[in-house]
């Protein structure tokens, strides 16, 4: 059952010589309990996809589009709805665990105030909650934990405090953006597992964003690969695993590090000369066109079509017939 | 009493004795011959020598020093030569108008300051905050005095709402005496309020582009919500730091606008002692007002030490 | 374009940069013009023409002794002026010197001079003012010190901060390497680099002289009669609030224009030394 259906989503920001699109036509779906892996470098738009999504655009840009949340277009939605749905039936956890709680504020009241929001708990009830939450997400002595201080948490205790505070309302979706890049090797796998085995555990839908192709693998049902704000190619992540079609994600993997866990800190293709244009730069064809090397001469003249390749699966690449 | 506050009281501690220090070295040791300066230098020897030896000015300077001091722990500061009253009974009368003064007025400083910088903030880059802006930038150049002036003529010369200087004391009448302190207490709080205004103004935009800002509108809150319960107690921790500045300007400021205002106060009585030449109002009134200033930056400290937990406790 | 080209059409796009100039010029014009002409004399008393009305031959009208206000207020800008400069170049220097050396020793040198100035706060420059009057009687140059005084500190903080920024770049590595001196790296390296913080420190303390010495004026602690000063021409208007309410406002006019014509300024030169911060406001 379809939970989320984005429809040609783009976000566009108003700069001082007008719109710039830092995301074009978007287009997925999401089910209820399936799990969607988004992947691309550095400034590919994945993170202004995700705050569409939640309504939390910088305040210069603009989203288009449609974004059907069970039947309600977020888009044109109003903000109090959104209020209301934000941290209720759609949650997000973020990069940056040490700077995304607030330091003022003790670990208990930052997960306890999503349920007197949506759930109107009286402080004692909603501390009792957040105790069971904490401890659910693995945190130790979290009675202790309860009144302490982010800074007296590591990042990874952060991270699953930040975890605990998504998951409070049993949400419908839960929006993950590189939710362990910023932790330590060993850390990111014990997160990632615990976000894998919590979105089980309470049937979430999840999107999971990350530069990292192994995250995907491990965790997710599909996956989109974004590359300069275009989905450049999905499809279930099997199939994509086992016959990568666009150049782009072909070079993704073989960006891949040998080490399993291990992930380049930068979100940086190696393997790819070159990096992402700038969202302001004027290009006619293929914005990947510059990088690739297949490139020929209709890819820098003319806007690579959507070509499916099979069942649930396609690219946006004028020659992807070739090879797939 | 955590290590922090301790710290923070050692350090108050020492600001006192070393700013005492300053004061008695200034107004005491510099001058050579007090009792000289207060009769005059064409005052005959003999009645120099008396005043000298009722001053006590013929012990050790340390003596003095350390009399002085516990003076001001027990209260005795010795007699006036002019008013010929014990100092500390001038000191009581005058105080009792000085501090509420500057009480009134640090509120009404905070009130404003934090309003229109909170306002500024929340309409960044609109009119509300261009006419916030423009608001603080004239208030900071225009002296308090002769905004108090302005006032004066404007609601006691032309309006006849309040009287245009005096003060009825507390005694016969407290909402008189209140309704006197209004206008002084406002003429010194705008100049304060439009600098801490823009700082304001300035900490919570810095504030609002934090994460944990996003993360209060993930959880659901609106952008009132995540201001004011996620946005402003870390905004306050640099708000906090320059009004710890701004307060000891404030202190001083009531010496002026008591002048504007004719108030009987601390200030009053610090001019009529340099007219009079008693060095010793002088110095203990000079004193009282360090004293008020340390004190005040000492409260700051310690609100800091409550804003942001980060210095209560360590990792 | 050459850079120095970029750097001025960058300084007149900021708005109140142009403002500041204009203001701050209208003072400076007028304290300069206020030595060769003055419409009247600025001394000589008139008692008949007393509290005379705006008229042709006296655009601001008289004051209580028949003086020309326009008069007045075009010399006591003179005097505003002056007791800034003084009081700022002395603090400038003063409190450079000591921050330079805070920066360059570092340990315990820095932590004197630190705690000396956190010590100086205590000390806002009305109370220093009043300090130096009860010992020697009111006069300009207690205003121009107890000013400066209180700047010296004001400066030796911003100047340590902003030094120990620049000592701790890689450039300064390679001078030691090269086996400079602390004095000679103060002097070529240091200074240089600070220079910018260190005007618009100068402007911004300039106007706050500017409002100090007024009310050192006002209480009767700086410019003595017959001295045209605002602060003075302020605190003789309030006996008259009364009969003649518009002494009251020309001084206090010309403090707000030169107050805010330098903070502007200041805001200006910082906006157009570090385009970055700019443009984050
Ligand atoms: N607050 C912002 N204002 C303007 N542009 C932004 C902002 N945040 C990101 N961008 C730009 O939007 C593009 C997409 O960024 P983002 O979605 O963060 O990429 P990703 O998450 O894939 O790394 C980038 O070019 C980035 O520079
Ligand atoms: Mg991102």
């Amino acid at each position: 059952m379809t939970l989320l259906t984005v429809d040609r989503l783009s976000v566009n920001l108003q700069g001082e010589s007008g719109p710039v699109a830092l995301v074009r036509d978007v287009s997925f779906t999401l089910d209820r309990r399936e799990t969607l892996g988004i992947v691309g470098e550095s400034g590919c738009g994945k993170t202004m996809t995700a705050l569409a999504l939640m309504g939390l655009l910088p305040e210069a840009a603009r989203a288009e589009g449609r974004i059907l949340f069970d039947g309600e277009d977020l888009v044109t939605a109003d903000e109090a709805r959104l209020c209301a749905l934000r941290g209720d039936r759609i949650a997000m956890i973020f990069q940056e665990p040490m700077t995304s709680l607030n330091p003022v504020h003790t670990v208990g009241a930052q997960v306890a105030e999503v349920l007197r929001l949506h759930r109107a708990m009286g402080e004692g009830e909603a501390l009792a909650e957040a105790l069971r939450l904490l401890d659910l997400v693995g945190i130790p002595k979290a009675r202790e934990r309860l009144s302490a201080y982010p800074h007296q948490l590591s990042g990874g205790q952060r991270q699953r405090v930040m975890i605990a505070a998504a998951l409070a309302c049993r949400p419908d979706i839960l929006l993950a953006d590189e939710p362990t890049t910023a932790l330590d090797v060993t850390v990111q796998a014990q997160i990632l597992d615990l976000i894998g085995e919590l979105v089980r555990e309470f049937g979430m839908a999840l999107v999971l964003i990350t530069h990292d192709l192994g995250v995907v693998g491990q965790v997710t049902d599909r996956v989109i690969v974004m590359y300069a704000g275009n989905v450049v190619e999905s499809g279930p992540t099997e199939t994509i695993f086992a016959k990568r079609a666009h150049p782009y994600t072909q070079g993704l993997f073989a960006a891949r590090p040998r080490q399993a866990g291990r992930t380049s800190q930068r979100g940086r293709l190696d393997t790819i000369p070159g990096v992402v244009p700038d969202p302001s730069a004027v290009i006619a064809g293929c914005r990947f066109a510059d990088r690739c090397r297949h490139a020929v001469d209709i890819c820098h003249r003319q806007p690579p079509p959507l070509v499916p390749i099979g069942a649930d699966h396609d690219a946006l690449c004028h020659r992807v017939r070739e090879w797939a | 009493m955590s290590a922090v506050i301790a710290q923070r009281l050692f350090a108050f501690l020492a600001t006192l004795l070393a700013t005492s220090l300053v004061v008695f070295l200034v107004l005491e040791v510099l001058p050579g011959d007090s009792a000289q300066i207060m009769l005059g230098v064409d005052a005959e020897p003999d009645a120099v020598a008396a005043l000298r030896e009722k001053l006590g000015l013929n012990r050790p300077a340390a003596e003095r020093y350390l009399t002085w001091l516990a003076g001001f722990m027990t209260g005795d500061l010795g007699d006036s030569y002019t008013y010929s009253v014990p100092v500390i009974e001038l000191i009581v009368d005058r105080i009792a108008i000085t501090i509420p003064l500057a009480v009134m007025a640090m509120v009404l400083t905070i009130a404003i300051a934090l309003t229109t910088g909170v306002f500024a903030a929340a309409h960044h880059n609109r009119p509300g905050d261009w006419g916030v802006m423009l608001g603080a930038q004239i208030g900071i150049a225009m002296p308090n005095f002769w905004f108090g002036i302005l006032l004066v003529l404007f609601f006691a010369v032309t309006l006849g709402w309040f009287s245009a200087g005096g003060f009825p004391g507390w005694e016969d009448d407290p909402l008189d005496a209140f309704k006197a302190l209004i206008l002084p207490a406002v003429s010194l709080a705008l100049v304060q309020s439009a600098i801490l205004a823009r700082v304001t103004r300035s900490a919570v935009l810095d504030v609002l582009r934090e994460d944990y800002i996003r993360t209060a509108r993930a959880k659901g809150l609106s952008k009132r919500a995540a201001l004011w319960g996620h946005g402003l107690r870390n905004a306050m921790i640099p708000v906090v730091t320059v009004m710890g500045l701004q307060f000891a300007f404030l202190l001083s400021g009531t010496i002026i606008i008591e002048n504007v205002f004719y108030l009987p106060g601390l200030g009053r009585l610090i001019f009529q002692a340099i007219s009079q030449r008693d060095l010793i109002v002088v110095k203990d009134v000079v004193m009282l007002m360090v004293i008020k200033v340390v004190v005040i930056n000492f409260l700051v400290d310690l609100l800091y030490v409550a804003i942001d937990p980060r210095l209560k406790t360590a990792t | 374009m050459n850079a120095a080209a970029i750097a001025v059409g960058r300084f007149f796009r900021y708005g109140n940069f142009a403002i500041g100039v204009a203001l701050s010029g209208l003072v400076v014009l007028t304290a300069l013009v206020s030595f060769v002409w003055t419409p009247h004399s600025a001394i000589d008393i008139e008692i008949v023409d007393k509290f005379k009305p705006m008229s042709a031959t006296h655009w601001f009208g008289t004051d209580h002794f028949g003086r020309d206000v326009l008069s007045l207020i075009m010399v006591g800008a003179r005097n505003s002026i002056a007791v800034g400069i003084i009081a700022v170049s002395a603090s400038v220097t003063l409190g450079t010197a000591l921050g330079l050396f805070a920066s360059a020793r570092r340990g315990w040198v820095e932590e004197i001079v630190m705690r000396l100035s956190d010590l100086a706060f205590a000390f806002p420059a009305v109370l220093t003012a009043i300090m130096i009057t009860a010992l020697w009687g009111p006069s300009v140059i207690n205003a121009i010190l107890a000013i400066a005084i209180f700047n010296v500190p004001v400066f030796a903080r911003v100047t340590r901060g902003a030094a120990n920024a620049v000592w701790a770049r890689e450039y300064i590595l390679a001078a030691r390497a090269a086996g400079k001196g602390g004095l000679r790296i103060t002097v070529e390296h240091v200074l240089p680099n600070i220079l910018n913080v260190l005007i618009v420190q100068a402007t911004i303390q300039f106007a706050l002289a500017v409002l100090a010495e007024a009310a050192l004026s006002y209480l009767g602690l700086g410019a003595q009669p017959p001295l045209p000063s605002w602060g003075r021409m302020l605190r003789d208007a309030q006996s008259y609030l009364y009969t003649a309410p518009e002494q009251a406002i020309y001084p206090g006019i010309a403090i707000a224009i030169a107050v805010l014509g330098l903070n502007l300024l200041g805001d200006g030169l910082r906006d157009a030394f570090d385009p970055k911060l700019a443009r984050k406001r």
